[in-house]
């Protein structure tokens, strides 16, 4: 029968629903919009990213690619009906192996698992890769989700530890304290959650590189279509329509004012009933467009901002000694280049986020980085005292630094300021890939001598880093670069420049690392050519040329904790066996090669000889619950946990007694942006100092000796020593403005020392160390790469939470095999998850982490800073292994099997 | 609402199509993706409610497989070893996501040049079956996929099966596709090989190239050129020369022309090499 369908009936996790839907509509939407079961993410709205899967009589689908009327008469299973009143095993693994950071591919794994393992209850690793294959995850690199599933039933020992006692929370590798709601579906995303009746907000972007415009009847257009509340443009704003990370360079429109400088820039808004909104066809709109030329790469003469000749935004840079003098006198010297492209930070959340007023209050919860950034940005762009803002951040659905920079945020507060009403936007995934910045493409050239002994002389470096339309943190980029390009080796003579230019590209930002990655790919692929030239061993030539406790950086900067030698030293063992393993393999006929590669990093945590304080102030209510007001976002990599073990040790009280109070700027002190590999350091410091300073009043209080132990139990604290044991009673003590009965907050702003001219200085208080091992096998015939292992050693001084580090090496060298192998975004070409290539299960190598705990002076505990350093070497290994293997110089990434293979042929 | 049509029978669907243009949704995997909006713009008929269109059955006179019989279903039916390529294809479609919504019809009524069935298809000498209220006719799959994204589909015409006549369901079969990753890959190279091995030496070859032109397409100077052969020469007649007067690839963003028809010669002369192998292991 041509039947409509006004009434559906489905059986949606074991329980009968009807539903009245449009038949033709996305199962997603319906399971989201209309059922609210948001457990069900989207993606990609095209099948590319898996995270909507939901079984359909038990097999995995696409609910993005399912016409609801398909579901009818049909058993749906979301990630809810996967828990009873306690979590599944499967979703119970997850938790103990550390599968989940964000969070946002979650509920697709353990639905497309769970399909799995109803087949199959003992699958091999290669079937669980298979079968998660569709479902992509840009946190973690896949390995402890393929572990959580073939361990669904707990057999082996958990890998994560619960709950320790008071005091040995610090290295312990218990599971994430965030973790739970993330497992079950529940964790609110920025687009999981919207006041009823919310207006939906969509925006009108530019098609063109760059392009004039005017506007047309907007006020007819809008009376056209009823149901729309408002439409909005730049002669709505109130406030100064120019936002930016750095306030100094602030240079973007909120909406552009009558030129747009890139694809994807926003000119409107449009807000009304969602119904309407949704379906409206945008192509409609009336705005004229007139396309003017654009310049995807820098160039020098059309420029695309008035006030900067040359559209340069900025030039780091950074010199000692003579270079000139030195590279001539250098017994060898290697000169060469290495270009890269844009890369996307392809988080599978798409940016997204409501707004409300609260009497004169305007509430922005929504995903990002930085908070408090984002709260001052907003304000500024809505004419609004900071005071007026609240940012409530949403759950973050990875971040990667692409959630530092406003997005959603100035465009639902100005619909929500200017029309009193809630209202909510969620980019579609060409949005988000259009309009949010990415990595910025490099052209980079350097040359690097040394002695005849191997020892460095001296390095130059050059390197143009392509800062797309506005400029964001391409400051940043263009002063980082310079002062990590030596890496973490002794450079007595060096001269490196660092500019960031402007394109008509899309803005580039920051991505894991900071311009840090791509310089390193540079400079660790031309130590290989140089101890080959110096007929040393290339692992041996790092080690002699590494920087150790007592010696200066090229900023002039001497350090102490220094722990590259060990993470090299640390390799020497899997390298021997490495290269044995390839010369046994390459004796073999055949068209695949294997080889082995590694590189090594630095990375200075904080921001660049700039303040960045974190407060964490610690509470006891009456009642005795212990909070933490924890203001780093936790965007996966997990600051919820890590700066609450260290408060939980050092005031004495177990994990488990503590509440967190996430970064909510009403409720929570700046503990600034979760970017920079900061927040283990700086809130780390911050949260130490707040568990010594509370300890400190208790012990006071009491009388008591240093080493006493605490224990809260309802409204009692006891605190006991070798001596006696004495007792608080909460309710007793008076109520602070917070409602605390007892409470520290303390602040921490890494020390740092300004650079002058020269790049001399002291820019950072404390850097990370590490390297790490690649062995690859290339197919000469086809130019194929499969990456085998990587064993990653890293210095993190002091390790908070193993399980958790192990998870940030294996997600950035995910980012960093993506980096190396196959992904480029090129602008109006792979504006989607299927033309723009992140790695895949099937993609990953089997990655074993070594920590070194090598104490840095100034770290919490030791501590030092992991999140960045992770993704650094993994290019620079796996090309210098391709190298190896193949005899292909890759100087154009990524090293896709045609540039590969042609790279072969040149070297023959 | 939109106008959604869910007939259960190929009368009532072709009833529909004879009275104005109407889109054909089978597993939506190209459909959904090629909108950004929740619903998809009608008029729409979905075939997915006409149960004999869902299955795969095999008879005396070749194979059938209906046009809203899945990927999975087709690895699940058992079939003859010429069908392992399309099986191994079909495994490589997408994800596990994709091979349980898009079909086989689907995807050559698709027509993209990547289209990850299409290369097997032609080596078993696929015809396309279309139905309309004027009748039935069969094309053959090489003169159905006119160019890209373009079918010999008339607008009344409904795609309800394909048929592989039983004379191409002989020999083994290998299926190759290069990706720049393992999963959710667009291929920059896929080749599909069928041989039949008689007495040491090729009796049938079937050799089919995709994502290297327009719309895949047979080799049929090297299938000639391989004719006949003993096994142990085959590896070596799989050259450019011979692979690359049929190909007309494109630069794009996944690789270069030069480098297509270099890793199709490689692939065909791999996937040959595969299937050759136990028979000169046996010589």
């Amino acid at each position: 029968m041509n039947r409509r369908f006004h009434s559906l009936q489905m059986t949606l996790n074991d329980r009968p629903v009807a539903v009245p839907a449009d038949p033709g509509r996305r199962l997603s939407e319906v399971l989201r919009e209309d059922l609210g079961l948001t457990g069900t993410k989207v993606g990609c709205d095209a099948g590319d990213c898996g995270a909507c899967t939901v079984l359909l009589d038990g097999a995995p689908v696409c609910a993005c690619l399912t016409p609801v009327i398909r579901a009818s008469g049909a058993h749906v299973t979301t990630v809810e009906g996967l828990s009873g009143s306690t979590l599944s095993r499967l979703q119970d693994s997850f938790l103990r192996h550390g599968a989940a950071q964000c969070g946002i591919c979650t509920p697709g794994m353990l639905t497309t698992a769970t399909a799995l393992l109803a087949g199959n209850p003992a699958p091999t690793r290669a079937e669980v890769e298979t079968a998660l294959g569709g479902v992509l995850c840009r946190c973690t690199g896949y390995a402890k989700i393929v572990d959580a599933v073939m361990d669904f039933d707990g057999a082996a020992a958990p890998a994560v530890r619960q709950a320790p006692p008071a005091g040995q929370a610090v290295g312990a590798a218990i599971q994430r304290l965030d973790g739970p709601p993330k497992v079950s579906g529940t964790d609110v995303f920025g687009a999981d959650f919207a006041p009823a009746d919310a207006l939906l907000v969509r925006a009108i972007r530019a098609p063109y590189h760059a392009a004039r415009f005017h506007f047309g009847d907007l006020d007819g257009w809008r009376d056209a279509a009823p149901g729309i509340a408002a439409v909005l443009t730049a002669a709505d704003i109130p406030g100064e329509n120019r936002f930016g990370v750095i306030p100094a360079f602030a240079d973007q429109p909120a909406l552009a004012e009558g030129q747009t400088r890139m694809k994807g820039e926003a000119i409107a808004l449009v807000a009304g009933e969602a119904s309407v909104v949704s379906a409206l066809d945008l192509s409609t709109f009336p705005v004229t467009w007139e396309e003017v030329e654009a310049d995807l790469t820098p160039q020098h003469d059309r420029l695309i901002h008035a006030d900067r000749p040359g559209n340069e935004l900025i030039a780091g840079h950074v010199a000692t000694g003579d270079i000139d003098e030195a590279l001539q006198h250098s017994a060898h010297t290697v000169t060469g280049s290495v270009e890269t492209g844009y890369v996307e930070h392809a988080y599978i959340e798409p940016e997204a986020g409501c707004a409300w007023m609260e009497e004169d209050t305007l509430v922005i919860q929504a995903c990002t980085q930085a908070p408090v950034m984002d709260r001052d940005d907003t304000a500024r762009v809505l004419g609004l005292p900071p005071a007026r803002v609240r940012i409530v951040p949403a759950a973050a659905g990875g971040g990667f630094g692409a959630k530092l920079d406003l997005s959603v945020q100035p465009l639902i507060g100005l619909v929500t300021l200017l029309t009193g009403q809630p209202c909510r936007m969620v980019y579609s995934r060409a949005e988000s890939m259009t309009a949010t910045t990415k990595r910025h493409p490099a052209h980079m050239k350097a040359t690097i001598g040394c002695t005849i002994d191997g020892r460095i002389t001296g390095m130059r470096f050059d390197g143009k880093f392509n800062t797309g339309a506005y400029a964001s943190w391409g400051p940043t980029v263009a002063v980082r670069v310079p002062v990590h390009a030596s890496g973490p080796y002794r450079t007595p003579h060096y001269r490196a420049t660092a500019r960031a230019v402007h394109s008509n590209g899309p803005t580039a930002g920051a991505f894991r690392g900071f311009g840090v990655p791509q310089a390193a790919i540079l400079q660790e692929t031309l130590y290989d050519e140089l101890a080959q030239k110096a007929g040393i061993d290339r692992l041996a030539f790092r080690r002699r040329n590494a920087l150790e406790d007592g010696d200066r950086t090229p900023c002039g900067q001497v350090l102490f904790g220094v722990g590259i030698t060990d993470c090299l030293d640390a390799l020497q063992p899997v390298w021997n066996k490495a290269l044995r393993e390839a010369d046994r393999i390459n004796a073999a006929p055949g068209p695949v090669k294997r080889g082995v590669g590694v590189a090594s990093c630095w990375y200075g945590c904080g921001n660049t000889a700039l303040p960045n304080p974190s407060t964490i102030r610690l509470g006891l209510t009456p009642s005795g619950a212990m909070r933490i007001h924890q203001g780093a976002t936790d965007i996966g990599q997990g600051a919820n946990t890590v700066v609450t073990q260290i408060a939980a040790d050092t005031l004495g009280l177990p994990v488990s007694s503590f509440e967190i109070i996430g970064p909510d700027t009403a409720v929570t002190p700046d503990c600034g942006k979760t970017s920079a590999s900061r927040q283990t350091f700086v809130t780390g410091n911050a949260a130490l100092r707040a568990g010594q300073s509370l300890r400190a009043q208790i012990l006071a209080m009491t009388n008591m000796a240093a080493d006493a132990q605490f224990d809260v139990d309802g409204g009692i604290l006891t605190v006991s020593d070798r001596q006696a044991r004495r007792s608080i009673d909460l309710a007793a003590l008076p109520v602070d403005r917070h409602g605390y009965v007892l409470s520290a907050e303390e602040t921490y702003d890494p020390p740092t020392q300004a650079l002058d001219e020269n790049g001399q200085g002291a820019p950072y208080a404390v850097y990370g160390y590490g390297a790490q091992l690649a062995e690859v096998e290339v197919d000469l015939k086809l130019g194929t790469t499969r990456v085998l292992t990587v064993t990653a050693a890293h210095d993190l001084g002091r390790v908070i939470n193993p399980v958790l580090a192990e998870g940030q090496v294996e997600g950035g060298i995910a980012q960093g095999l993506g980096l190396a192998l196959m992904e480029e975004y090129i602008p109006g070409r792979t504006e989607n998850l299927h033309d723009y290539l992140i790695p895949t299960t099937g993609d990953m190598p089997v990655i074993r982490s070594i920590f070194i705990e090598k104490p840095d002076p100034e770290g919490p505990l030791g501590a030092k800073g992991l999140g960045e350093h992770v993704l650094i070497p993994t290019a620079p290994a796996i090309l210098n292994a391709i190298r190896d293997a193949s005899g292909a110089r890759l100087t154009r990434l990524p090293a896709l099997p045609h540039r590969v293979l042609a790279a072969i042929k040149a070297a023959q | 609402m939109s106008d959604f049509r869910r007939p259960t029978s190929i009368g009532e669907a072709v009833d529909l199509l004879s009275q104005g243009p109407i889109v054909i949704a089978a597993g939506c995997t190209d459909l959904f993706p090629a909108t950004s909006a929740s619903v998809l713009a009608g008029p729409v008929m979905d075939i997915t409610g006409i149960a004999e269109l869902g299955r795969v059955t095999q008879g005396p006179k070749g194979v059938r497989i209906g046009a809203a019989a899945t990927w999975t279903k087709l690895v699940q039916t058992p079939l003859p070893p010429a069908f392992d390529m399309l099986k191994q294809a079909a495994q490589e479609v997408g994800s596990v996501q994709i091979q349980n919504a898009g079909t086989v019809v689907g995807n050559i009524c698709n027509a993209s040049p990547a289209a990850d069935g299409v290369p097997a298809l032609l080596a078993v000498e696929t015809r396309v079956e279309l139905t309309s209220t004027r009748g039935v006719r069969q094309v053959p799959l090489d003169q159905f996929i006119t160019g890209v994204r373009q079918t010999a589909r008339r607008p009344d015409e409904l795609v309800t099966a394909v048929w592989i006549p039983a004379a191409a369901t002989g020999g083994t079969s290998r299926f190759l596709k290069l990706g720049a990753r393992a999963h959710l890959v667009i291929s920059i190279v896929m080749v599909a090989v069928r041989l039949r091995i008689d007495a040491g030496h090729i009796a049938q070859a079937a050799l089919a190239v995709g994502s290297c032109s327009a719309v895949a397409t047979r080799l049929p100077e090297l299938e000639q050129a391989l004719h006949g052969l003993p096994v142990r020469d085959v590896a070596a007649t799989v050259t450019e020369a011979r692979v690359a007067p049929m190909l007309s690839p494109i630069d794009d963003i996944r690789a270069d022309a030069d480098y297509r028809i270099s890793a199709a010669t490689e692939l065909l002369g791999r996937a040959v090499d595969h299937l050759v192998r136990p028979q000169r292991r046996a010589a």
